[in-house]
Order: C-alpha cells, then sequence, then structure tokens
C-alpha cells in the first residue's frame, strides 16, 4: 500500500528589508477563510517589528529614489509579469479570504495586475505631469519638480486583501517613496504571497515592507515615528476614532496623511492623481541667467 | 545710530538721513475688525500695537473672540454661495482691481508696513509691496482658468478659507493667502499677527474701494486666542497657516478627524552652501541677504552658512568686512539695510539664543554698531566655530544671527544641509553646474536657491519638506491647496 503523501505547509512571514522574519515577538494569530475554517497561522507583527521595518525601508530610501524614473517603471511591470506568472495562486487566495467565486476572484487578480501597470507607465511621466517651468520676473531659471517625500506608512485596506493592497502600494513606490505596509488583518494571506513576489521581481530590499497584523495597534507605532514621513490610513476607513487619533500622533513630525474614507472605496475605479502627489513634495529651483 | 565703519570701526562713508514722510499714512487711534465688508467694533478686549522702532504705541486693535470670529465665519459663509459661483472672468477682474489698487497705494502701504513692522522702507517699498501686488495679478489670471490647474476639469473651491498669517511679511503673506483663496472661489477670514495688524486693516479699505463683495474677505485681529478660534470653527473648510513649527503642529493636530484641509508654511533653519570655486562676492551678497534680509525675521533665512574649509578663512574675512557696512536704524530711512526687531518678546528670544551660542562654546562677532537707545535693535552677528549639535545650529532664532559651519566634501556638505527636522529652503554657491544639479537634486528642500538667495515671485511654488510644512503657495502647485476635485 503506498503510503498517501504529507503535504508541506507553507508558514507566512513577515517582510522586511528583503527578508522574511518571523515576528520578533513570537506571536502569531489564526487566519480563516470567507467561511470560517481554519487555513493558516500568520506572523503577527509587533511594535519591534514596526520599527524594523522603518528602519529598513529608510536605508533603501535614498537607493530608490535615486533610481532612473525608468528603472523604477521596469520594476513595477515585472511586478506585474511575476504576478500573471502566479495567477492561479492569487486567485486561489484571493478567494479563500475574500469568498465569491473563482472568476469574481480572478477579476480582482485582474484588475490589480492592470493596476499595477497602469502605475509602472507613470513612472517617467508624473514629473512632466506634476511639475513645470515656471516664468518668473527676472532673469532666472526656475522649475518644480516633484520629489517622493520619504518613507510611507501604509495601512492596507481591511476588504479588498489584493487589489485595495495593490491600489495603496504602487502609487507611493513607483514615484521613489519606501513604505511600510500593513496588511487586511483577516484577510493577509494574498498580501503575503504579494509579498513573495516582491522579492523575486527586482524590487530593491526594503523598499517594500510587509507586515501582516493588526492596524488599530501597529498604527499608532507607525503613526507616532519619527522617522516616517507620511501615512495612508485606509486600512482603519469607518473607524474615525482610531483615524483621528493616528493624525493627532502623525501630526508630532507633520507627516503627510492621506485620511480614511468613511467606507472601503471602490478599488476597480481608475485612481486619482492625487493616490501618487499625495506624498511627493514639490521642490523648485533657481539659478540666474547670465553671461 | 548706523554702523558706516570698516571692521576697525573707522567709517567709509558718512551718510545724511534719508528719512521716507509718514505723513501719507492715516493712523487711527483705534481699529475694529473688518466684517462682512465693514469695519465693525469687536465683542472682545483691544490690544496695542506699537512701532517697534519707537516704542509708540500706533493704536488700539480690538481682538476678536468667539462671536466676532463666527460673525466672520458666517459672512464668510454667506459670501461664498455668489462668489464661489461667479463666473472666473469676474473673480478675476475683481482680483486685477485689486492690484491695481495695491500698486496705486504702494507707498502708503510700504510706509504703514515699516511703521507697524520695524522693517526697512527699503525693502517693504521694494520688495514686499511690489511682489503683492504681483501675487495679485499672477492668481487674477488664474480664476478663469482653472480647469488647467491640473486638478482635471471643473475643479471646486473648498469653501471657506481660515487663515492666519505672521508678523514677519504682514502684506506679502497677506496676498499670499488671499490671492490664490479668492481666485479659486473661496472665501476668506483673516488673522493677522497681534504685532502687525495695521496693513491688514487698510487692505480692508482696498476691498471696500475696489467693490469686493461683503464677506469675500474678513480681518479679524487678535493674538493666538483668536487664531486658534478662527482654524477649529467648525464651519471652515480650509486652513492655511504661516508661523512657527509648534504652532503648525498644534493645528494638525486640531484638525485631525475633519474634513479641513491644510497648508501650513513652517519654520526653517536652511543651510546655504558655499564652494571653494564659487563666484566668492556673489556669495557674500548672498549670504548677507540670505540672513540679514528683513532682519533675519524670514522661515527660509540662509541661517547656517556652511564654507569649504578650503574658503572659510577668506570668506569670513570678506563676509566680515560686507557686514561692517551694514546700517542698523530707523526702518523710514531709505539707507537702513537692518530694522527694528518685531517686538520685545522677538528680541529677547534671539538675546537669549545668542546668549547660549556663546556659553556652548561659539565665537560671536558683530561689527562695531550703534543701536538706537528706544526701540527693539539687534546688530547683525555671526557665530564661527559653530557644531552641528549647537543650538544654534539647529533651532531657528528668527533675526539676524549666522551659524557658521564648515564641510570638506559635496556628500559632507549634503550630510550637514539635510541634519535637520526642517526642510523649507537651501542655497548652493558653486561655478560648476553640474554640482549645482547634484546638491539640487540631495538637498531635502523646498526651495533651492543655486548662486541666488531669497527670491520669490508668485509664480514660483514655495513651500517646505518635514517639519517645515506642507502644501505649496505660489506657482500652479500652489492653486492645489484652495481646489478639490468636481464632481
Amino acid at each position: 500500500m503506498a503510503a498517501s503523501r504529507l503535504e508541506v505547509r507553507k508558514t507566512y512571514k513577515l517582510y522586511i528589508g528583503g527578508a522574511f522574519p518571523r515576528s520578533e515577538s513570537g506571536h502569531s494569530y489564526e487566519v480563516h477563510d470567507s467561511k470560517g475554517k481554519f487555513v493558516a497561522n500568520a506572523a503577527k507583527a509587533s511594535r519591534k517589528d514596526v520599527r524594523d521595518a522603518v528602519v529598513a525601508a529608510r536605508k533603501a530610501f535614498p537607493g530608490w529614489a535615486g533610481r532612473t524614473a525608468y528603472n523604477r517603471g521596469q520594476i513595477l511591470y515585472r511586478i506585474a509579469e511575476v504576478m500573471e506568472d502566479r495567477r492561479p495562486q492569487f486567485v486561489q487566495a484571493v478567494q479563500q479570504s475574500e469568498g465569491g467565486s473563482a472568476a469574481q476572484a480572478g477579476r480582482q487578480v485582474d484588475e490589480a495586475i492592470d493596476r499595477l501597470v497602469w502605475y509602472a507607465g507613470w513612472a517617467d511621466k508624473l514629473a512632466q505631469v506634476a511639475g513645470n517651468a515656471n516664468p518668473v520676473a527676472g532673469p532666472f531659471f526656475n522649475h518644480s519638480a516633484p520629489e517622493p517625500t520619504g518613507v510611507v506608512g501604509v495601512l492596507a485596506p481591511q476588504s479588498s486583501s489584493l487589489l485595495g493592497l495593490v491600489s495603496v502600494v504602487a502609487p507611493v513606490v513607483v514615484t521613489g517613496n519606501t513604505t511600510v505596509v500593513v496588511s487586511s488583518y483577516s484577510r493577509p494571506l494574498p498580501a503575503v504571497t504579494f509579498a513573495e513576489v516582491l522579492a523575486t521581481s527586482d524590487v530593491p530590499g526594503g523598499v517594500v515592507n510587509l507586515l501582516t497584523g493588526d492596524a488599530a495597534t501597529l498604527g499608532p507605532w507607525l503613526a507616532a515615528h519619527m522617522d516616517v514621513n507620511a501615512i495612508d490610513v485606509t486600512g482603519v476607513a469607518g473607524d474615525l476614532d482610531t483615524a483621528t487619533a493616528l493624525e493627532v500622533a502623525a501630526a508630532d513630525n507633520l507627516k503627510r496623511v492621506r485620511r480614511a474614507p468613511a467606507a472601503e472605496p471602490d478599488w476597480t475605479a481608475v485612481p486619482a492623481l492625487t493616490t501618487m502627489t499625495d506624498f511627493l513634495e514639490t521642490k523648485t529651483v533657481w539659478h540666474p541667467i547670465g553671461v | 545710530m548706523v554702523s558706516t565703519g570698516t571692521t576697525t570701526g573707522s567709517p567709509i562713508f558718512d551718510y545724511a538721513p534719508a528719512p521716507e514722510s509718514r505723513a501719507i499714512v492715516d493712523i487711527k487711534p483705534s481699529y475694529g475688525l473688518f466684517i462682512d465688508g465693514e469695519f465693525v467694533d469687536g465683542h472682545g478686549h483691544s490690544f496695542k500695537t506699537i512701532n517697534p522702532a519707537t516704542e509708540e504705541t500706533l493704536a488700539e486693535v480690538a481682538e476678536a473672540d468667539e462671536a466676532d470670529v463666527d460673525r466672520a465665519v458666517k459672512a464668510a459663509r454667506r459670501a461664498f454661495r455668489g462668489w464661489s459661483r461667479m463666473p472666473g472672468k469676474e473673480r478675476a477682474k475683481y482680483l486685477y482691481r485689486i492690484a491695481r489698487i495695491i500698486q496705486e497705494r504702494s507707498r502708503e502701504l510700504a510706509v504703514l508696513e515699516s511703521i507697524d513692522n520695524g522693517k526697512p522702507i527699503k525693502e517693504s517699498r521694494d520688495v514686499d509691496v511690489p511682489i503683492m501686488a504681483a501675487h495679485f495679478f499672477y492668481h487674477a489670471g488664474w480664476a478663469d482658468k482653472l480647469e488647467y490647474a491640473g486638478l482635471g476639469p471643473n475643479p471646486q473651491p473648498l469653501g471657506v478659507a481660515a487663515q492666519v498669517i505672521p508678523w514677519n511679511f504682514p502684506l506679502l503673506m497677506l496676498a499670499w493667502k488671499i490671492a490664490p483663496a479668492l481666485a479659486c472661489g473661496n472665501t476668506v477670514v483673516l488673522k493677522p499677527a497681534e504685532t502687525t495688524p495695521l496693513t491688514a486693516l487698510l487692505f480692508a479699505e482696498i476691498c471696500q474701494q475696489a467693490d469686493l463683495p461683503p464677506g469675500v474677505v474678513n480681518f479679524v485681529t487678535g493674538a493666538g486666542d483668536t487664531g486658534q478660534t478662527l482654524v477649529s470653527h467648525p464651519d471652515v473648510d480650509k486652513v492655511a497657516f504661516t508661523g512657527s513649527t509648534a504652532v503648525g503642529k498644534a493645528i494638525a493636530r486640531s484638525i485631525a478627524g475633519t474634513d479641513k484641509k491644510a497648508t501650513l508654511e513652517l519654520g526653517g533653519k536652511a543651510a546655504n552652501i558655499v564652494f571653494d570655486d564659487a563666484p566668492i562676492d556673489q556669495a557674500i551678497e548672498g549670504i548677507v541677504s540670505g540672513i540679514f534680509f528683513n532682519q533675519g525675521h524670514v522661515c527660509c533665512a540662509g541661517s547656517r552658512l556652511l564654507l569649504q574649509e578650503s574658503i572659510a578663512e577668506e570668506a569670513m574675512a570678506k563676509l566680515k568686512r560686507r557686514m561692517s557696512t551694514l546700517r542698523v536704524g530707523d526702518p523710514l530711512d531709505k539707507n537702513t539695510d537692518i530694522g527694528a526687531i518685531n517686538s520685545a518678546a522677538q528680541l529677547a528670544r534671539i538675546r537669549a539664543l545668542a546668549e547660549i551660542g556663546e556659553d556652548e562654546g561659539a565665537e560671536r562677532w558683530s561689527p562695531p554698531c550703534e543701536l538706537p537707545s528706544s526701540g527693539y535693535w539687534f546688530p547683525p552677528t555671526v557665530f564661527t566655530g559653530v557644531s552641528q549639535a549647537h543650538r544654534i545650529a539647529r533651532e531657528e532664532i528668527f533675526g539676524p544671527v549666522l551659524s557658521v559651519l564648515t564641510f570638506r566634501t559635496p556628500a559632507e556638505a549634503v550630510e550637514k544641509a539635510n541634519n535637520t527636522p526642517y526642510g523649507l529652503s537651501a542655497g548652493v554657491w558653486t561655478d560648476k553646474g553640474s554640482r549645482i544639479l547634484f546638491m539640487a537634486d540631495k538637498l531635502r528642500a523646498g526651495v533651492v536657491w543655486a548662486n541666488t538667495f531669497n527670491k520669490f515671485d508668485p509664480a514660483s511654488p514655495f513651500g517646505g519638506y518635514k517639519e517645515s510644512g506642507y502644501g505649496r503657495e505660489g506657482g500652479r502647485q500652489g492653486l492645489a491647496g484652495y481646489l478639490k476635485a468636481g464632481a
């Protein structure tokens, strides 16, 4: 009698600085599918994990911001390519997390891949749309261009486990920011698979750091961190008290804040430019003209 | 009362006094608030505004209380309906009209600005008021072209803007705030600084003269409490603040969880970096205007001078010689380079930080300089031997005090320049084009002046990185602070 083969189960981990550590706290939490069945244990990120991720993101920032826009666009497109390659896995993960049919999950995955391609194309165009020459009243060359603001904390949406995640991460990094992302708490597995895609898509380690865990617990550490430049609190949509507390904490170093909507938006809509420009600075350079 | 000597104190030139007449301004003994197109009495107390060059009381000004602020916001709300629906080309003509009146009354505005603020007449006359007029001209032209602002078709105004401005450029900051707000179809309640309310009230007369619809622009005078009441008023849609980083943070906290949009223009500690190949005489002029323009009461002042080590000695000698020719004294004298410190409180802060600079071991130098006996004065001052840890290298002094550090390599200059929580402006002086672009790329600051400093223009966006605030004022980017995408 042939022995039936024992399945090798995957350990779901965090993604920090290009590596896949467990939470330093040793904590994990149970992840269930849309019908309430146990699926896996996910790492439960701690305050220390947030701090480690911020250090990794800060370290990666100059190099990533210093890449050519063309190169960042290439890398985002590469993420889309690798996602396409692993499409069945994403469809399964999204269906498991969000429920519904395989076809519905498939549309979410397709939309997420297309979203990355859309943002990839913005890499070397946004400065032309958001920047310009300034005709000042004097003999000066004067020019304004967008620059990344730095390290951006992102609380990813709770419902849309993949399309929502991609829709908040891609606009932040395509312009040269680096990020610390807290995934959906109850639907973290597509995010973990997305991290595995990032790790194999030429995205430098530390550019995207992905933590699975509770946005309400981790958000305050991210919002209060003095080496984080901006925060997107979409992940606490509908919870005005938490969103307000995060915005108050963010004021300690005047983080740029993308406020939480009253409810999670329709992620299939074409994104506004503000998804990118909210995390950009305008730099204006003057130089005299003369012989 | 003026310093005209070389470093040894012997005069190069004697200047005859050249005072601008103050007869052109008519300062009333007391002023009320400007609400719904009319001057009205406040419900609260009043406060005195003084001439910082003489300490004479200029006028009593109403201190707006909560009821006054509410009345002003209600007036702005009522006016919003008509103003926002008015065709852009009609709004534009009001702004053009205001700009022209500013030009016509420029001398009056400049003299009153120098009297209430203490800044030299040559600056109020040649910088503040002309650029103020330019801001209204520039934004007037935007009013009927907002679909090209970059927010998509049919962008919409936000509503009522609560604007709080500082005392260092009372008229210019007023223009930076009001011109874009109005062009985009918003209405305004603005609080001028408590030490410099008079020119805003003169501008209120200009609004009347231009037949601006009542309630489109309202002024509430007062101190911090009035400002706090204004920005936290529940019917305000937009907060625009220029001032200290501490107050900016408090405002950011107070509007958390609301739908209010904010533009914050806060403090700075700009590096002015001079490389060994810089055109040195131009650089010295840039250093001087960078820190001594407007008594150093400038958020983007070049208050940290970074000299490349190989030219530090030569540059310091030239800088000291140039500082010795700066004339400190009567703001209304056309020869004056450095006027009065705006208030006793600010003078005390500058003195305290300068003493801390000495206590921490930096070397202090000022040219021989006789200061007037009354009024608030501080001589142009430079500290050498400053380290990055010194408080005079980290904190905004907001006065005519320059801290000098040195560096060896471009990388070290970048490192030191960016070693601050601020990020408003920076200066670079070098003859090498590729190095200018390298430095401009690496400096984390909203405005980089290369081979120039302290240049402002309504077409040029201004605003900071990091704790210097967020949002931009001026240029196409500045419109984003007063518009939202159309439905």
